[in-house]
């Protein structure tokens, strides 16, 4: 059973392989270009293990941001994950000892496959999950140490290669358009971030922005919440 | 000299992102319901939070001075056309790559 259960999650895996490595590889010549060795590869890989937060944690390091604007800025781009964990809950329950590794281990692309992936009774749930989990970490930090050391024998400049975590998130957007009928959590989060960047200026507009948003989505609640009988109940 | 402070901000990342991913578990034991607000911010949070981030990745281009953003944009908006064509998550982002590279290399 062990046997099938690897096999399967071995094949859930292979679309993540290719875009692991190839995203791992962006990062680690991107790593690279702004002087940081492939130690620091394995380091980020192994420690992180989250896609958009270490493109953005290459910009932090690069620029020699403070620890508190590192934590914060950090804690924006994954505070989505809390939200994969809510969801999750259920499924997760009772995997014992892997538990830890499996939140741990929560990206998009690991969440992407555990929040809909139907197991049958030959596989074992949560040896799949686990076995899920290590084979994407493990192209994660094949991908990025490969990116780090090729990155040392690029043969033309590697300027503008940044441009990788701002792609990456118009992707994830579009991504997210093209799956959703309702439009106004989008607009908002853009609107209010563009609107506070004029007014507050480059350094400080994240948080004003950030609480907008929060306050604007209250708001709109009773509009934009499918998700509770209480707000059905409302209408 | 060494430098510790890239060390420390690693560091500083991997217990953020952790607690992160953590925080869920922690806050709702096994068998704890959840508020409703929270499964509702969980439903339209992701979607505004993206939507600042990528305003975030373009807080540095000026665009009233040369070449007014315009690498940027163009860049974009090849990201944006090839993933509503084709829906491919690796020629959207490696295309878009060598496109601004290409551009701030080169054209600009």
């Amino acid at each position: 059973m062990t046997k099938r259960t690897f096999r399967r999650a071995f094949k859930d895996s292979l679309p993540i392989m290719a875009g692991y490595l190839a995203l791992g590889i962006g990062y680690g010549v991107l790593l690279q270009s702004k002087g940081y060795s492939f130690w620091w590869a394995i380091l980020m890989s192994v420690t992180m293990f989250a896609g958009s937060g270490q493109y953005a944690g290459v910009d932090f390091m690069a620029s020699g941001a403070s620890l508190l604007t590192t934590a914060f800025m950090t804690l924006i781009i994954n505070c989505r994950h809390f939200f994969y964990g809510v969801s999750l809950l259920d499924k997760y329950r009772g995997t014992g000892v892997f538990k830890p590794y499996l939140i741990f281990g929560l990206t998009d692309e690991t969440y992407s496959i555990t929040a809909t992936v139907k197991l049958d009774d030959t596989i074992d749930a949560k040896k799949y999950y686990f076995f899920l989990t290590a084979l994407n970490h493990s192209y994660w930090i094949t991908g990025c140490v490969l990116g780090a050391v090729l990155g040392m024998f690029l043969p033309f400049s590697s300027e503008g290669i940044d441009f990788a975590m701002t792609a990456l998130f118009i992707v994830i957007m579009v991504e997210q358009w093209l799956d959703s009928k309702e439009h106004l959590p989008a607009l908002l989060g853009v609107g209010t971030t563009v609107l506070c960047l004029i007014i507050f200026g480059a350094e400080y507009f994240i948080v004003p922005a950030l609480a907008f948003i929060a306050a604007e989505l209250m708001i709109f609640r009773k509009k934009l919440d499918k998700t509770t009988e209480e707000a059905k109940a409302d209408d | 000299m060494t430098n510790l402070h890239p060390l420390f901000q690693v560091l500083i990342m991997a217990a953020v992102i952790a607690f992160t991913r953590f925080l869920p578990f922690i806050a709702f034991p096994e068998g704890r319901k959840r508020p409703a607000v929270i499964t509702y911010l969980g439903s339209v949070l992701p979607y505004a939070i993206i939507g600042m981030l990528v305003v975030y990745c373009f807080k540095g281009v000026s665009v009233f001075q040369y070449p007014y953003g315009l690498p940027e944009l163009i860049a974009a908006a090849f990201v944006v056309g090839m993933h509503v064509w084709l829906r491919n998550t690796l020629i959207s982002v490696f295309g878009g790559v060598a496109v601004y590279m290409l551009l701030v290399q080169l054209v600009f």
